[in-house]
């Protein structure tokens, strides 16, 4: 019985560690001295360092997307259509999750290796007897670097996939440009980048917050830095995929403007 | 002056100290013996705020800290200075980063050149070269610098109390020589609180003014030399007696 329990123990337990993590990173946040140098370092860390890996996938995404959608288009002759469905799914679904789960492979899984090895090196308790928060120091430069840049390589992401339909659709099947262009320009709508925008802000913020957290609570020496890493990307990936559904959810009545729309006098 | 009084601390089912009661006096050094495992760093843990026990208190200077928040630790923190046993430099900055990062962030008032002269004369007075030693990564030096280097960071702005986590271990008698006068020369010259985890028992006699050894957490001898050679404590007759019987 007792091991029967420990499994959903273990997950409120996390859960509850999790939450007051957040809560003192958030905490720490406005609390001078503002980490300049650390937050630049994670910028570019994390938006350079995962450009070319978002370049690369965000093409490779958008062929493929082109591709089939073209083979499904192509029997009703909506053919010229599949500019538009192509940004629309990468702006507000493809291109945020593909990217968040690129980043939390790469910086995510960086992110829990550096700090659990500071924690098991006594590196971070070294941080706090020389009176600097680790909090401050160490996670809230993550957060904040991360939260920004997602947005960012988010709209790369979906650039570079446009531009790989668009090869798909204007140099292999030979949609004239201008109807390609022409029947994107029609459909989209710039509620769309915004909704992705806002989720890649979201999924940087869950990304940084669960690969430090791992990082924080590593222990054992070099396994357990290991088996940190491997649960930051884990937990970072389930959480992307469970996030742009109830993102989708609450992202779409707001930035859409049902609810708004709804509440307006009739 | 540190006061501990009554603390234990568990870790799942193992309890590592069993109340602990402890008066520090300010200006005087504290040696903390014992075998591997027995709570010693722990027990130094407490003291600096790193870890809260599960009952007790631990006061500095009249103020509680076991039920500090992290803004109210911070302050307190900077009267300590901590060298850890394995140096816990950071390995993403060199050298001359790490012994210049607690100057950096609490001392605004020292920039360049000042700055620069602060933090080689704290590589000088650990016998190292900043010149050589300061570019490097904490990575490409040896054992023995990486604990200098760990020493100088702990004393950069002249805490009040510093604890020492084994800070002679792996490094030539010289230098361990140098360790010792340097702590006996801060609580001469400063008036520094020395609080030392040490194996090295010669050096534990030489710079001590209390001496308390630990035993499956808890005090079993207080006292100095005479204390611990004469305690009929059994661990720590074996443990003086293989120190006796490799240095005669």
């Amino acid at each position: 019985m007792a091991a029967v329990g420990q499994g959903p123990l273990a997950f409120v337990q996390g859960a509850g560690e999790l939450a007051v993590f957040v809560g003192r990173t958030f905490a720490w946040m406005p609390r001078r001295p503002f980490r300049w140098a650390q937050l630049f370092r994670h910028l570019r860390d994390i938006g350079f360092g995962s450009l070319f890996i978002v370049v690369l996938t965000g093409f490779f995404t958008g062929l493929v997307f082109g591709f089939q959608t073209l083979q499904g288009f192509r029997r009703f002759g909506a053919e010229a259509l599949v500019g538009p469905a192509t940004l629309l799914t990468l702006s507000r679904e493809l291109g945020p999750v593909l990217t968040g789960l690129m980043v939390a492979g790469r910086s995510g899984s960086g992110m829990a290796t550096e700090l659990g090895t500071m924690r098991v090196t006594e590196q971070i308790d070294a941080l706090s007897t020389l009176a600097v928060e680790p909090m401050q120091y160490l996670v809230v430069p993550r957060v904040l670097a991360a939260t920004l840049m997602m947005p960012l390589l988010t709209a790369i992401f979906t650039g570079f996939g446009f531009y790989g339909c668009y090869l798909i659709g204007v140099g292999r099947e030979g949609i004239d440009p201008g109807v390609f262009f022409f029947e994107t320009w029609q459909a989209a709508d710039p509620d769309d980048f915004y909704e992705g925008w806002i989720k890649g802000a979201f999924f940087g913020a869950q990304i940084s917050l669960i690969s430090s957290w791992q990082g924080f609570r590593a222990s054992g020496g070099a396994r357990g830095v290991g088996e940190a890493a491997t649960r930051a990307v884990v937990l970072s990936s389930v959480s992307i995929l469970v996030g742009t559904y109830l993102l989708a959810e609450l992202l779409d009545p707001l930035i859409h403007g049902y609810i708004w729309f709804d509440a307006l006098p009739k | 002056m540190i006061r501990i009084v009554g603390v234990r601390k568990r870790f799942g089912d193992r309890e590592v100290l069993k109340g602990i009661d402890l008066d520090i006096p300010r200006g005087s050094n504290l040696v903390i013996l014992g075998g591997s495992g027995m709570g010693k760093s722990v027990l130094m843990k407490h003291i600096i705020g790193l870890l809260q026990p599960d009952e007790g208190q631990i006061i500095v200077d009249g103020e509680d800290i076991s039920r500090m928040s992290p803004l109210q630790l911070k302050r307190v923190r900077g009267k300590f200075g901590m060298v850890f046993q394995n140096g816990a430099l950071f390995d993403s900055m060199s050298n001359w980063d790490n012994v210049a990062f607690p100057l950096r962030e609490h001392r605004r008032d020292l920039k360049g050149a000042a700055l620069d002269e602060r933090v080689r004369h704290l590589f000088q007075l650990f016998s190292l070269d900043p010149d050589v030693v300061g570019p490097r990564a904490p990575s490409e030096i040896s054992g023995g610098q990486r604990k200098r280097v760990a020493l100088a960071r702990a004393v950069a702005l002249d805490p009040a109390i510093v604890l020492y986590d084994e800070p002679t271990t792996g490094l030539d008698p010289i230098t361990t020589d140098q360790v010792d006068e340097m702590i006996l020369d801060a609580k001469r010259k400063l008036g520094v609180t020395s609080i030392v985890i040490s194996h090295d028992i010669a050096s534990a006699f030489k710079i001590a003014d209390h001496i308390i050894f630990i035993y499956d957490g808890q005090i079993v001898v207080r006292g100095l030399k005479h204390e611990m050679l004469t305690s009929t404590h059994p661990f720590v007759q074996r443990f003086f007696a293989t120190w006796t019987a490799k240095n005669v």
